[in-house]
Formats: C-alpha cells, sequence, structure tokens
C-alpha cells in the first residue's frame, strides 16, 4: 500500500495518547454510527509507486499518439518549447495556492498581473482577469456578465466551436438568460439576420473570429451593427494565436474579448486543462468575474502586487457576486506567459503566418486533386467536400499515422494546419487523399 | 523587475524552423494595425526570470500550509510524472473513440473510484473545479425539479458558515439564496431548518459541507437531509473537506444526493498558483439522467461516448481538466482502499494534536471535544486585550515560513484563523509549527510592534490593497 503519511504508527499512537485515544478509530467514536461506512471500500488495494507507475503507463499506451495532426475544431497542435514544461514543474510554482498572503506570493502575482499585460497587448483591450476555465466558459462568464436590468437576451451566431455553444446554452439555462442563434450564411454569421434580431432586450452579440468552418467573419461590420443598440455588448470569441497578425478584437469594435489560451503553450491533453481568457474595455472591468491582480506599494514604498477589486467576488459578495469564480487556471495562464516570452512577437508572428500559409497550400492542393473547398477568406482551417467518404479519406490516414481533419459529416471535412505541419507532411496528406 | 522590462529587441529563442512553403499574406482588411509588445527574451533571462519568480512564493515543499478548508497536503511526484506521458499529453480531444480507448480508462476508472468513495452512483468528471462542481451540482438539482414540473422550486438553503461559492453558485442556477444561521455551537439549526422547510414547495434544496468550516462533524446530518428531503428538496454536499472522511464515512449515506469533489484538495493533484484544479459531481440515480457533458459506456477496451437522457449540457468544452484527473487516479491507485481511511484518519489526528495544544494558549472556536480535519483560533479575545488581530498573527507566520491559516473564514467567528494540517505532516512539523504559534500568542502581549510590522523577512512588507482597489493598476503600461 502506497502512503504518504510522515508519522510512523508509534507517533501516531503517542499523538492519539495525548488525546486521551488508543485508536484511529477513536477520532470518529463520538459520531452516530448511522452516519458511518461499515463497509470496504469498492477499490483495489493500494500500490507502491513502481506498481502504479507501470499501471498508468499500460493504459496511456491504450492510447494512439498521432505524429502528424490535421485536426484542430477547438484544440490545436502547435509547438511547445521545453522552456513552459521547465517552469510549470517546479515545485513551488505548481504546489503553492491561490496567492492569498500577498507578500509571500509576489511570484505568482506577478506572473499573472504579466499574464494580463500580455492578453491586454494581444487583444487590445484594457483589462484582463487572471483566468478562467477554458474558452467555452470565458463566453459563457462573458454572456452572463454582459447581462443589463431589462436586458437579458443574448445573440451567439451559428458559427461558432459547437462546444463553446453548448456551454453557453448550460449557463443560460442555469442563470435564466434567453438566448437566441444568429443564423449562419455562407460559412459565416449573416448580419441581416444579426439585424433582425437585435432589439433593446439584446444584451450582447457573441461571435467568433475566425469562426468554427476557420473563415475570418465580417467583424467591423458586426460591430457596428451591435452598438447601434446602447449598451449593448459586442464579445469576441478569438484564437489569440491568430492575434500575431490578425486585427485585435478591438480594433474590430469589440468591448469583451474571450478566447481559450491552449494555443499558446498547452499541450492537447485529450482537452484539458486548458485556460479561458477574458479581456475587457475600463468601463467593463467591474463586470469580468474572477480574480484580478494590480500593482500596488508596500509599506515602504516598494512595488507589489496583489488580488484587487475583490469587491465582485463571491468570498466578499456571496449571493451578490457576479460569478463563483474562484480557482482558475493560473498555471495555464503561467505557461502562456512563458510562451508568449518564449516566442516573443516575431515568434508569435511567425507561428500565425506559417499556420496561415500551410493551411491555404493544404487548400490548394486539395483542390488540385478535384476536392472542393468551402472557404473563401480563412485562416487556419477550413472544409473540404469531396464524394469520397469522410470516413474512407480519415480509415486511410489512420493507417498512416496520420489524424486527418475533423469530419463533419459524410462528405466534409473540417482540417487544420499550424506550424508543426510541413510541407511534406501536407504532400503525403495530398498522396493518400488522392488515392481514396 | 517585470518580464517586459527585461525585454530587448532581437532577442528571442531558436524554437521553429522557416516555413517551407510559399507565405501569404493575410487581407489587409484584417491585418493587425497595433504593434505588439510580448517579451523578446534569450533562453537563459525566461529561466532566470521563472526561477526568481519561484524564490517569491510558498509552496507546499517551502514548508508548513496549514490553510484552511484547502487541503493543502502534498502533492506526490509521481502524479506529475504520470500527468506527463506522451501518451496523455499528445491526445486530441476529438480522436476518433477507439483511439482515445486509455484516456477513457482513466476516465471510468476515477469515475468508478470516485462513487465508492462518494457513495453515487454516478459521476461526471467535466466540471474544472469546485465551484464549477456546485454549479454543476445545482443545475442538476434545476433539471430534476423542472422535470418533475416543479419550477416553482427556486429557494437554495445554505448555512451562515457555508462558502462564498455556495450563494453565489446558486445565483448563477437561477436560485434565491435561503442563509439559515448557525447554533452557538457552530452546527446547523435543525429547528431553523424545518420552520424554513415544512410544508414549503418552494425549495429546491439544500447546500451542505460536512464536517463544516469549522472543522465540525454535523452529528444530526442525517435528521437535517430527511427534512429537505420531506419537503421536496433535494441535498447537494459540498465536497471541500472530503479529506476528514474519505472511506470511513460518504456524502451518499448521510442522506446527499448529489456532491462535488475537489481533487486538487482531497486527491493531492496539487493547487497550482490557484488552478487547474478539478470539482468531478456524482449523484444517485434519481438525478443521473440529467448529468452534463460525455457518458462512457462499456467494458474496458470497447469503451464509446454517449450523452445522458435529459443531459443538462456542457459545463465546459470536451472532458475536463484530464491531466488533473491522471493525478488523482494515480494517488488513488497508490492509496487503495486502505490507504484512503488512512490518510483521512490521520488527517483528523493532526488536526486535533495542533488544536490541543494550541488550545493551552489560543481559544477554539465552539471548544470541540474532538475536530475533524481542521479547527479555528478564534483570535477575537486576544485582539480586544492586545490590538493584535488574525491578519497580525498570519503576517507574524509568514515570518517563521509558515504559511498562515485562512483568515477571517467562515464568517461565523469574526477573527478567525481556521488551520488544516492535513496527514502529510509529521509529528516534527506539526510541534515546530505549535511552537511558533504560541510564541506569537506571547509575542502579541510582549511586543505587540513587531506584529504589527510583520512580515519583515518577505519580498515585501504588507501591500496597500485599498490603494490598489481605488486606482487599479491592471497592467504593464509600454
Amino acid at each position: 500500500m502506497g502512503t504518504f503519511v510522515p508519522n510512523t504508527k508509534e507517533q501516531q499512537l503517542e499523538m492519539l495518547k495525548e488525546l486521551g485515544f488508543n485508536s484511529l478509530q477513536d477520532l470518529t467514536a463520538h459520531l452516530p454510527e448511522d452516519v458511518k461506512f461499515k463497509g470496504e471500500l469498492d477499490l483495489p488495494s493500494g500500490l507502491s509507486e513502481m506498481e502504479a507507475s507501470k499501471a498508468v503507463k499500460k493504459i496511456a499506451a491504450k492510447n494512439v499518439v498521432f505524429d502528424s495532426i490535421f485536426r484542430g475544431a477547438g484544440a490545436y497542435n502547435h509547438y511547445v518549447p521545453a522552456m513552459v514544461g521547465h517552469v510549470l514543474s517546479n515545485e513551488t510554482l505548481s504546489t503553492a495556492y491561490t496567492p492569498y498572503q500577498a507578500e509571500k506570493s509576489q511570484g505568482i502575482l506577478q506572473s499573472i498581473f504579466e499574464y494580463q499585460t500580455m492578453i491586454c497587448d494581444l487583444t487590445g483591450m484594457d483589462v484582463s482577469n487572471a483566468s478562467v476555465y477554458d474558452g467555452a466558459t470565458a463566453a459563457a462568464e462573458a454572456v452572463a456578465a454582459s447581462r443589463e436590468r431589462k436586458m437579458n437576451k443574448a445573440l451567439v451566431s451559428a458559427a461558432i466551436q459547437p462546444s463553446v455553444m453548448k456551454v453557453i446554452e448550460t449557463y443560460c439555462f442555469g442563470n435564466g438568460m434567453e438566448l437566441e442563434v444568429i443564423a449562419e450564411k455562407d460559412g459565416v454569421t449573416d448580419i441581416e439576420d444579426l439585424k433582425a434580431k437585435l432589439d433593446p432586450s439584446v444584451c450582447c452579440v457573441y461571435i467568433q473570429h475566425p469562426n468554427y468552418y476557420g473563415n475570418l467573419e465580417a467583424a467591423a461590420e458586426i460591430g457596428e451593427a451591435v452598438h447601434t443598440v446602447k449598451k449593448c455588448k459586442f464579445i469576441m470569441g478569438v484564437n489569440p494565436m491568430t492575434l500575431g497578425v490578425l486585427k485585435t478584437p478591438r480594433e474590430y469594435g469589440a468591448d469583451i474579448a474571450v478566447g481559450d489560451g491552449q494555443p499558446l503553450g498547452l499541450s492537447l491533453a485529450f482537452g484539458g486543462p486548458y485556460v479561458g481568457f477574458m479581456a475587457s474595455t475600463d468601463a467593463l472591468k467591474r463586470n469580468l468575474p474572477g480574480r484580478i491582480v494590480g500593482q500596488t506599494t508596500d509599506h515602504n514604498g516598494k512595488i507589489g502586487y496583489v488580488l484587487t477589486l475583490q469587491a465582485r467576488e463571491q468570498h466578499i459578495r456571496r449571493e451578490k457576486a457576479s460569478s463563483n469564480v474562484c480557482s482558475n487556471q493560473a498555471a495555464c495562464a503561467m505557461a502562456v506567459g512563458v510562451y508568449l516570452s518564449c516566442m516573443g512577437n516575431e515568434g508569435l508572428k511567425n507561428v500565425a503566418t506559417q499556420s496561415y500559409s500551410k493551411a491555404h497550400y493544404m487548400a490548394g492542393q486539395f483542390e488540385a486533386i478535384g476536392l472542393e473547398v468551402e472557404n473563401k477568406d480563412f485562416f487556419h482551417e477550413f472544409i473540404t467536400k469531396s464524394d469520397k467518404s469522410s470516413e474512407a479519406i480519415l480509415k486511410a490516414l489512420e493507417a498512416e499515422g496520420i489524424l486527418g481533419g475533423y469530419p463533419l459529416d459524410d462528405n466534409r471535412i473540417l482540417w487544420c494546419c499550424t506550424e508543426m505541419n510541413s510541407k511534406a507532411d501536407i504532400d503525403e496528406v495530398i498522396a493518400i487523399v488522392k488515392e481514396v | 523587475m517585470l518580464v517586459f522590462e527585461k525585454s530587448r529587441p532581437g532577442r528571442g529563442i531558436s524554437a521553429l524552423p522557416a516555413c517551407d512553403v510559399d507565405i501569404v499574406a493575410i487581407p489587409e482588411k484584417d491585418a493587425r494595425e497595433s504593434e505588439l509588445h510580448l517579451p523578446e527574451m534569450a533562453e537563459v533571462d525566461i529561466s532566470r526570470h521563472y526561477t526568481e519568480l519561484a524564490k517569491k512564493a510558498h509552496g507546499v515543499n517551502d514548508g508548513f500550509y496549514p490553510l484552511g478548508s484547502c487541503t493543502m497536503k502534498y502533492n506526490p511526484r509521481i502524479n506529475e510524472a504520470m500527468a506527463n506521458l506522451p501518451g496523455f499529453t499528445q491526445i486530441h480531444p476529438l480522436q476518433p473513440v477507439e483511439t482515445v480507448q486509455g484516456c477513457l480508462e482513466v476516465l471510468k476508472e476515477t469515475e468508478k473510484a470516485l462513487c465508492a468513495i462518494a457513495g453515487m452512483s454516478n459521476m461526471t468528471l467535466q466540471p474544472a473545479a469546485g465551484a464549477h462542481g456546485e454549479f454543476t451540482g445545482l443545475l442538476l438539482i434545476k433539471a430534476y425539479h423542472e422535470a418533475n414540473g416543479e419550477t416553482q422550486r427556486n429557494k437554495i438553503i445554505v448555512p451562515d458558515s457555508a462558502h462564498g461559492t455556495n450563494p453565489a453558485s446558486a445565483v448563477m442556477a437561477g436560485m434565491k439564496v435561503i442563509n439559515i444561521d448557525s447554533t452557538p455551537d457552530g452546527l446547523v439549526d435543525v429547528a431553523k431548518l424545518r420552520e424554513v422547510c415544512e410544508g414549503n414547495n418552494e425549495i429546491a434544496g439544500l447546500m451542505l459541507t460536512n464536517p463544516n468550516t469549522a472543522g465540525l462533524f454535523d452529528p444530526n446530518i442525517k435528521e437535517i437531509t430527511e427534512i429537505v428531503h420531506e419537503c421536496g428538496g433535494q441535498c447537494y454536499y459540498d465536497g471541500a473537506n472530503l479529506n476528514a472522511i474519505m472511506g470511513w464515512a460518504r456524502p451518499g449515506d448521510m442522506g446527499f444526493d448529489c456532491v462535488h469533489i475537489n481533487l486538487h484538495k482531497t486527491f493531492s493533484t496539487p493547487h497550482a498558483c490557484g488552478g487547474p484544479g478539478a470539482g468531478p459531481v456524482g449523484c444517485k440515480e434519481h438525478l443521473a439522467k440529467f448529468m452534463p457533458g460525455a457518458v462512457i459506456e462499456g467494458e474496458k477496451g470497447n469503451y464509446t461516448l454517449s450523452k445522458a437522457e435529459a443531459s443538462l449540457g456542457e459545463m465546459k468544452s470536451f472532458f475536463g481538466n484530464f491531466t488533473v484527473i491522471v493525478k488523482a487516479l494515480t494517488y488513488i491507485k497508490m492509496l487503495g482502499k486502505e490507504g484512503i481511511p488512512e490518510a483521512s484518519l490521520n488527517a483528523v489526528l493532526n488536526a486535533n494534536y495542533m488544536m490541543k495544544k494550541l488550545s493551552e494558549k489560543y481559544d477554539i472556536a465552539f471548544n470541540p471535544a474532538v475536530c475533524m480535519h481542521e479547527f479555528i483560533m478564534d483570535i477575537g479575545r486576544q485582539a480586544k486585550e492586545t490590538g493584535i488581530t488574525a491578519m497580525d498573527i498570519a503576517k507574524g507566520l509568514l515570518d517563521n515560513d509558515i504559511h498562515p491559516p485562512t483568515m477571517y473564514f467562515p464568517l461565523t467567528v469574526h477573527e478567525a484563523l481556521m488551520a488544516e494540517p492535513t496527514e502529510t505532516e509529521s509529528k516534527e512539523t506539526l510541534d515546530n509549527a505549535i511552537e511558533v504559534f504560541k510564541s506569537l500568542y506571547d509575542l502579541a502581549y510582549n511586543d505587540a510592534e513587531v506584529l504589527h510590522n510583520a512580515p519583515v523577512t518577505t519580498p515585501v512588507t504588507r501591500l496597500d490593497e485599498v490603494g490598489a482597489a481605488r486606482n487599479p493598476i491592471l497592467k504593464y503600461e509600454f
């Protein structure tokens, strides 16, 4: 049996005696018998570290690790510099908790302050929180944060990642907000439908850019339409990697920018942990949920950092808080900070440019072998349509150790390219698909 | 110094090869206009920057961390090694189901183990944190009442000793909070609960932590859950304090209908500066059809994915904080059926040992004969006599390399220091901490000024929080 209890049996007994007890079970003797569990837990006996390690490795070996990945759809295969894992494995940083004791948590607070700065810089917004669980919960929290008296309706584009839509729906089921979907036309948000659905009860409009299909939205035009309604917020869900080269949400007129930080230094990890970022204009800073770190000074005038604007939060406001978020994804936010420090301005632009260029190269190659590419104006994801069944294409690729795009239906596949896909890898896919 | 102040244009790391296809230009209408200000750093500078940040923090490896209600137990390094296996980290969440059988086995095994420990029939691992789990549990209750045509049930009972997340989660679930004051001995006031519940068809349910935040196991727990059930409500167990009872008492047997569990507390996945955590939610059969996320069916090697019949939706994208779950499963495998109650009872032993020794000087809130995993030092009398508050004692601890207990919580004790030593601390560590706590008590009476000025050994002294909130500086200005 494995144990992490350092006290020896003798020490335990010695401590028990000091308390007037003879056994560990005596500690619960004062409790009613009918609330105690008398059976044996339905679990195997404990293992040594060596046995546990073998057992878990055996489970991991049952997964198929693909060397060549062309699938995105909300989780992206990017290069993660070794430095990111190195920092996250630091025992102090991995085992500390939320920086409640600021004097002894300056390192953590500073890392969050740096992360907030980087998110603001990428998105062009004024204020960033310290992170939420993932991109989908960031979107749902942003929708909830937009609510005003007599403005209870959210309009959400049909062209967003389906899991994000589902999470927004779930949060709305909870808080009672009305959710209406804006239709999609030719793979992008239908602006006419948006305009028809805008009314004074709409508190926010949420779009994703590039959207689920990889297409660039007419974001500036959408923003203008949204702002014809007083106090209505324009929320943009963005892939932060693209912000190395794409206009910032602020430049498109967004009031709140959200997204998943996973492309910035977090491994695919079967869907998590990732990190949701949320940034807003200064006017909306008190609507943001979760922790926010601010700069201040100590008694001697030395600069330091603290959790701030806490009057928004659950531990102060309880049922009047704007959200229940407390634990966030601090270590993942730190990973984003390390990643962006590694990549710098040129590195991030390079990742975005390579992803964009390779996707366009691959799309062109698909067209050359007779597949239809549905997208016109896309970033690093695109859809092919073909007479060949999606299943046949993907199985043929899988047989060669390649994870192809995500099947949308029997004939349409959503592909993704990043800097990880070499020209040779792309050409190999094209050659295999040609033969299907 | 901030990373931005260390940046020098032209520096960088050699991360990527050159692009091997023709560069395609971004359409002008969508091209970024504003300048980027990301740090430009040499690799050695990044390494030193984060090493420096780590030195200005306190983790479980740095020393004792008795932060009440947070269960800062030791985080075994094998957990990290397993979570970093490429067979887990390199798996895309949307891979074909037959290629992710290992991941599904991790989820299924963890679900089964947590069900056994909590006394529940079903478990979802999708919620990303404790508060996220609370929200999930309340949505389960909401979906259940709605399915029964009882949409009027929108009131949730929360005792005054509850975590702040409880009422905040209730509001996110569209419920109104009924606060119930505790009895003078810190327990649920059964008479008041009965008064609120009897014949009340608007009660959605009750949210409760047991043992509660004062470390007291409520002996009336079965009566409490029965009262709520009698009026048609559901009972939600906040698993923040599960470390006190795992293996020897189960929320399911106490009458709870659903629970959340904090893997980052009870199951030793680290707190990681405040996340990622994981907040799995368990429920009994009558709530199972409303569960969110994926339902894993079938046998080992042939798992398939489906949805619950009347699923309330998705709490986040994909399958939860997966590698956090790998860590918890590794821990459960090592402890096994014998190690789990052993850990819990040792957590109770350590708390009682510390409480008894400290009661020689400090007042203990509610003065229990036996506490569970944590206890509260009430600094109220001392504060009146010396002017030294819970905050001052906490800051004094920082100068002694001990992370302070949770301050000013629960709200039912005004000058609270809530200490949770956990089972992974030795008697030697506890004895040392007890000496430090006692010496600070004496210091309050002998030389209060030292405590007023504490901490002095930390990278900064006490910070101006009021100023930070009044004139918020929330990012570096370039």
